[in-house]
C-alpha cells in the first residue's frame, strides 16, 4: 500500500492586528492509498486551515511557517506555481463546506466541471461535456443532461453539493480533500451525500483525507481517525481504537458527551471550559487547562507521542505515565 | 422579462410625472414672475414693458392653467424660448450636443478603460505594497477638488508645458482632438480616484469568495481567475454605476465645458445658471431627469443580461 | 438677536451636545473600542481634524469692540471673533503682495504691514491666511449643518418606510426616486435658485439633494431590523412602535449614522466649491476664494499663493476626513456600506 499524502510537523500560523499567531503547530498525518482519515476536532482547532495548507491554499494573511508536505510523492512545498495548478484538480483535490457559496453564480454548473477538466486534459469542448454528464450521472444528479445547463442558484444544497463531488473526481485524483462536505445540509441530504462518497470511494480507490466535527460521520465512513485539539494531534488511531478505546482525556471526553439512549434522564456530560484561542494557548500541553486528571508535568511539558499499539498513538503524559507503569 | 421592462418603463414615467411636478414647484412657485421679467429686460424698465413681456410669456394666468401647460409642453418638448435671449431653447438643444459628445464620449469610454484596467491591476496584486500605494493615491485623489484639477492642469499642461491648447474648440475633424485632449485628460484624472477605488474594492470582495477558492482548488491560476470568475461577477456592481452615466454623455460636464470653452449642453446651461434663466434651466433639468430615468431602465436591463440568477428568477 | 451672538450660542449648545453624546458613547464598548481603533489607526488624521474644528470654534465666538488700532471705528462697530483678533483690525494693503513681502506685488509700493502677511494678500488686499483660518467656520459649517439636516430627515423617512412599509413605503420609495432622478447638480443649482442666495439656503439645497442615498440604506436596514426576533419579541409584548423604533431600531443603525456623516461631509465640502465657482457658493469659502484665485495663474507673474492656501486648505481637511472616514467605516461596518457608497 503506496502513501498517498505524508504530512510532517506542518506549522501555518496568520498575522494578525496582535502580531503572528500559530494556528496549526506540528501537525502530522499519513494517509495511505484507498484509505479514508477522518480529522476530527471542535471548532477553531485548526483542522481547516490543516487541511487548506495541504494544497497550499492558506489565503493571506496566512503562511505555512515548516513542515513537509507530500502527496503521492511529489515535494507540495517545492513545487512551482504551474506545477502546484498540475496538481489541483488533478492528483489532489478538495471539496468545501459551503456548498451554496462555492459555486460560480454567473456560469452553469456545467460549464465548471468542464473547466475542471480541460484545466488538466487536452480534450474538445464536446468531449468535456458529455465526461461532465457521465459524472453527474455518477454523483446521482438526476436529469443529469438537462441539469448541465442549470445555473447554481436553480440547484438546492445537495445537488449543488454533488456537483463539487463530481468536479473534484473529475479526473481521479489519488487524493480527495473534504472539509466538512455535509455539515451545512439537512440531515437527510447529508446521509444521502457520505452514502455517495462512500460507493465513490470504494469505486475510484480516491484517498480521503476528511475533516468534521460530526462524530456520527465518523463512524459511517473513517477507516482511521486523528484527533485534533488546539492546532495539534492528541490521538489518532484505526476507528474503533478511537471510538471505542480513546486514551485521550480530550477524546474521552468527547466520545463521553455524545448523548446516548442507554443513559436517558441522566444529565449531559461536558468537558469543562472552553478551548482557547490561538493566542492564548497555555505552555506544555494545551488542554491541560480542561483536563480532569491534569498534573504538573502537563503544564510545563508538551507531550510527545506515545505508542499504544502499531496504529494507535496518543499525546499525553498521563498515558504515558500509565503505560511505562 | 417583456413584462418586466414594461413595467419598469411604467414606473419610469410616473416618476417623470412627478420630477415634472417638483419642477413646476420649484420654478414657479418660488420665483415670483415679476423678477423674471426684470430680469429678461431690465432692472430699470417701466412697468408696462415689464407686464407685457409676463403676459407674452404666459406668467400672468392662474396656477392650474399654468401647470397643465407645463405638463403639456415638457412631454412634448416644447421647451419654448429662452428666457435671456428669446432664442428657441429646443435649437440651442439641438446645437449643443454634438460638442458635448465630442468630450463626454471620449471621456466616458477612455476613462473606463483606464480605471478598470488600472483597478484589475492594483486588485491582482491586492495586499502589496503596489495595491497600498495605489489606493493611498486614489483617496489623495478623491480629495482634491475637480476645480484645482482643472486649474492646476490648465496651468501646468497648457502654459508651462504647452502641450495643448488651454481651451477652446474647433470642430474640425484635424484640429478637435488637440482640443479635446486637455479637458479628457483632466476629467479622466479627476474621477480617478473615486472610480478606481469603487472598481477595486469591487474585484477585491469577489476574489475573496468561495468559489474563487473552489476555482483555485480546481487548478485555475490566478489570471484566469481573475478574468473568467472575478471579472463576470464584478460586472454586476460596475454596471450600475457605469450605465447610469451614460445619460450624462449628452447632457456634457458643466465645468469641463465652461472651463475649456466648449460650446456644449454643459455651457449653455452655466450660462442659464448665471443669467437666471430659468426657461433653459427648467429643460436642461428636465432632460437630464429623463435621460437619468432611461439609464436606470438601462441599468436594470443591463443586469438580466449580466446576471442569471435576475434573468431566471 | 445679532448674528454673532446666535453664532455664539450656537457654538455653546454644539459644545454641550458633543460633550453629553461624548459620555453617552462611552458607556459602551462598542463605541469605547472603536474609539481607541481609530485613535491607534489615524492619529494624524484626527489630529488635524481637531485643529480645524478648533480654528472653526474660534472663529464662530465673536463679539464687538476691544482690540488695538483705534483709528479705524467702523471696523470696530463690526463683531470680531478670536481669529479676527489674531490680527490686527485693518489689516489690509491696496492689493496683491506676495508671502512675506516688504512691498505691492504690482508697482512696488511699500506695504502698510510689511513682512506681516505669511501668505500674502488677494486682489482686495485681504490677508490670505486671515481669508483661509475664516473659511475653516465655513467648511464646518457646509458639512456640519447639511448634514444635521440630512441626517435626521433620511433617518425618519428612512425608518417609516422601513418599518412600517406598505402605503408608507410606497409614498417614501416614490419621493426618494423621484428625487433621485434629477441629476443633483442640476436639481442643486435649481433649488439655489428658487430658494435664494444666503448660506442656510444653500445648507439647505444640499440637504435636499443629498439625502436619498442615505435614506435608501437606512429604509433597507429598518427593513431587516424589523424582522429580528427581539423586535418581534417586543412586538408580541405590546411595546408601542415609538419606543421599539427608539430602543431597538435606532441604536443599531448609530453606527451608519457615524459613517454617513463623516463620508458625507467632505463630499459637501466639495460640492460647495462647485457651486461656489458657478457663484452660487456660501461667502468666505474656500470654493469661492479658488474661483476669484482662477484666473491669477495666467497673469505674468504668476500670482499662486491665494489660490495655493485655498486648494491646500481644503485638501487638507477633505483628505483628514477621508482617511478617516475611511478608517471609521472599516472598524464600525464590514459590509453594508461597501456597495452603496
Amino acid at each position: 500500500m503506496s502513501v498517498v499524502l505524508r504530512v510532517r510537523e506542518l506549522s501555518t500560523s496568520f498575522s494578525g492586528p496582535g502580531g503572528r499567531v500559530c494556528v496549526v503547530d506540528g501537525v502530522s498525518l499519513e494517509l495511505a492509498e484507498g484509505e479514508i482519515l477522518a480529522l476530527v476536532g471542535e471548532s477553531g482547532c485548526g483542522k481547516s486551515v490543516t487541511a487548506l495548507s495541504i494544497l497550499r491554499l492558506v489565503p493571506k494573511p496566512g503562511r505555512i511557517d515548516a513542515g513537509e508536505i507530500e502527496i503521492d510523492g511529489q515535494d507540495v512545498l517545492a513545487l512551482s506555481v504551474s506545477a502546484m495548478r498540475r496538481l489541483r484538480g488533478g492528483d489532489a483535490a478538495m471539496i468545501f463546506q459551503e456548498p451554496m457559496t462555492s459555486l460560480n453564480p454567473v456560469q452553469t454548473v456545467g460549464s465548471q466541471v468542464v473547466e475542471a477538466i480541460r484545466l488538466h486534459d487536452s480534450v474538445s469542448q464536446s468531449l468535456a461535456r458529455r465526461r461532465t454528464v457521465e459524472l453527474f450521472e455518477q454523483v446521482r444528479i438526476p436529469d443529469a443532461t438537462d441539469r448541465f445547463e442549470a445555473y447554481p442558484h436553480q440547484l438546492s444544497g445537495g445537488l449543488k453539493q454533488r456537483v463539487m463531488i463530481a468536479m473534484a473526481l473529475a479526473l481521479r485524483p489519488k487524493l480527495l480533500i473534504a472539509d466538512e462536505p455535509s455539515t451545512a445540509l439537512d440531515v437527510t441530504i447529508q446521509a444521502q451525500i457520505l452514502e455517495l462518497m462512500r460507493d465513490l470511494q470504494r469505486d475510484l480507490g480516491t484517498a480521503i483525507l476528511l475533516i468534521t466535527h460530526d462524530l456520527g460521520v465518523v463512524n459511517e465512513l473513517a477507516d482511521r481517525i486523528a484527533v485534533m485539539y488546539a492546532g495539534r494531534i492528541v490521538e489518532e488511531g484505526a476507528r474503533k481504537e478511537v471510538l471505542s478505546g480513546a486514551r485521550h482525556p480530550y477524546t474521552r471526553g468527547l466520545m463521553r458527551s455524545i448523548p446516548s439512549l442507554a443513559r436517558r434522564g441522566e444529565p449531559l456530560a461536558e468537558i469543562s471550559g472552553v478551548v482557547p484561542s490561538p493566542s492564548e494557548w497555555p505552555a506544555g500541553c494545551r488542554f491541560s487547562t480542561r483536563c480532569d486528571v491534569v498534573f504538573e508535568r502537563c503544564r510545563a511539558e508538551v507531550p510527545g507521542p506515545t505508542r499504544l499499539s502499531n496504529t494507535h498513538s496518543t499525546r499525553c503524559h498521563v498515558v504515558e505515565r500509565e503505560e511505562s507503569a | 422579462m417583456f413584462a418586466f421592462l414594461i413595467r419598469r418603463t411604467a414606473y419610469g414615467l410616473i416618476t417623470v410625472l412627478g420630477v415634472l411636478a417638483l419642477l413646476f414647484v420649484l420654478f414657479f412657485l418660488y420665483a415670483k414672475p415679476i423678477d423674471i421679467a426684470r430680469r429678461a429686460v431690465g432692472e430699470k424698465a417701466p412697468p408696462e414693458v415689464l407686464e407685457k413681456w409676463i403676459e407674452n410669456h404666459g406668467y400672468d394666468r392662474p396656477v392650474l392653467e399654468q401647470l397643465k401647460d407645463h405638463y403639456r409642453r415638457m412631454l412634448t418638448f416644447d421647451f419654448g424660448r429662452s428666457d435671456l435671449d428669446d432664442s428657441s431653447i429646443k435649437e440651442r438643444i439641438r446645437r449643443g450636443v454634438v460638442p458635448s459628445l465630442t468630450l463626454t464620449l471620449p471621456l466616458f469610454f477612455m476613462g473606463l478603460f483606464v480605471s478598470i484596467g488600472l483597478s484589475l491591476f492594483v486588485a491582482y496584486f491586492r495586499e502589496t505594497y503596489i495595491d497600498r500605494a495605489g489606493v493611498a493615491l486614489c483617496v489623495f485623489g478623491m480629495s482634491v477638488s475637480i476645480l484645482i484639477y482643472i486649474i492646476g492642469g490648465q496651468f501646468v499642461i497648457g502654459k508651462m508645458l504647452r502641450w495643448f491648447p488651454i481651451s477652446g474648440f474647433d470642430p474640425t475633424p484635424a484640429l478637435i482632438a488637440r482640443f479635446m485632449a486637455l479637458p479628457v485628460i483632466i476629467g479622466i484624472l479627476s474621477t480617478f480616484g473615486s472610480d478606481v477605488r469603487f472598481y477595486r474594492t469591487v474585484f477585491v470582495e469577489e476574489s475573496n469568495r468561495d468559489y474563487v477558492r473552489t476555482a483555485r482548488a480546481k487548478g485555475c491560476g490566478d489570471g484566469r481567475i481573475m478574468a473568467r470568475h472575478v471579472l463576470p461577477n464584478a460586472m454586476i456592481p460596475i454596471l450600475t454605476r457605469v450605465v447610469v452615466a451614460i445619460p450624462f454623455l449628452f447632457t456634457g460636464s458643466l465645468l469641463l465645458e465652461a472651463f475649456f470653452g466648449i460650446p456644449g449642453l454643459g455651457s449653455m446651461t452655466v450660462d442659464a445658471i448665471n443669467g437666471n434663466d430659468f426657461s433653459t434651466l427648467r429643460a436642461m433639468v428636465f432632460i437630464g431627469s429623463l435621460l437619468f430615468i432611461g439609464g436606470q431602465i438601462l441599468t436594470d436591463v443591463s443586469y438580466t443580461l449580466v446576471d442569471p440568477r435576475v434573468r431566471l428568477g | 438677536m445679532e448674528p454673532h451672538t446666535i453664532s455664539n450660542i450656537v457654538v455653546a449648545s454644539l459644545i454641550a451636545a458633543g460633550g453629553w453624546a461624548w459620555t453617552r458613547a462611552a458607556r459602551s464598548d462598542l463605541w469605547r473600542n472603536a474609539a481607541r481603533e481609530l485613535r491607534q489607526r489615524r492619529p494624524v488624521a484626527l489630529a488635524v481634524i481637531a485643529i480645524f474644528v478648533a480654528v472653526g470654534l474660534l472663529d464662530a465666538v465673536a463679539w464687538i469692540g476691544g482690540g488695538e488700532g483705534a483709528e479705524n471705528t467702523l471696523a470696530q462697530s463690526k463683531p470680531r471673533s478670536l481669529v479676527d483678533r489674531l490680527f490686527p483690525i485693518g489689516f489690509k494693503e491696496a492689493s496683491y503682495s506676495a508671502p512675506l513681502a516688504q512691498a505691492e506685488f504690482y508697482g512696488g509700493k511699500p506695504l502698510k504691514f510689511p513682512a506681516r502677511h505669511l501668505l500674502g494678500t488677494d486682489i482686495l488686499g485681504r490677508d490670505v491666511l486671515h481669508l483661509s483660518l475664516k473659511g475653516v467656520r465655513i467648511a464646518l459649517l457646509i458639512g456640519g449643518l447639511t448634514s444635521l439636516i440630512v441626517i435626521p430627515l433620511a433617518l425618519f423617512l428612512g425608518i417609516s418606510a422601513g418599518y412600517f412599509g406598505g402605503r408608507t413605503d410606497d409614498v417614501v420609495f416614490f419621493v426618494m426616486s423621484t428625487l433621485a432622478s434629477i441629476p443633483s447638480l442640476l436639481l442643486l443649482i435649481a433649488l439655489i435658485m428658487a430658494l435664494g442666495r444666503g448660506p442656510v439656503q444653500v445648507c439647505v439645497a444640499m440637504g435636499v439633494t443629498s439625502w436619498v442615498g442615505f435614506c435608501r440604506i437606512v429604509r433597507g436596514e429598518a427593513f431587516k431590523l424589523r424582522e429580528l426576533d427581539y423586535v418581534q419579541a417586543a412586538r408580541a409584548l405590546g411595546v408601542p412602535e415609538f419606543r421599539i423604533i427608539l430602543s431597538h431600531i435606532l441604536p443599531n443603525l448609530m453606527h451608519l449614522v457615524v459613517i454617513t456623516f463623516v463620508l458625507l461631509f467632505s463630499g459637501l465640502v466639495l460640492s460647495e466649491a462647485i457651486l461656489a465657482w458657478l457663484g452660487i457658493g456660501i461667502d468666505g469659502s474656500w470654493g469661492q476664494m479658488v474661483d476669484q484665485a482662477r484666473d491669477e495663474l495666467a497673469r505674468d507673474p504668476v500670482v499662486w499663493w491665494n489660490l495655493m492656501a485655498a486648494s491646500s486648505a481644503l485638501f487638507g481637511l477633505i483628505l483628514a476626513v477621508n482617511l478617516v472616514g475611511d478608517a471609521i467605516r472599516d472598524i464600525l461596518d464590514p459590509r453594508t456600506l461597501r456597495e452603496n457608497l
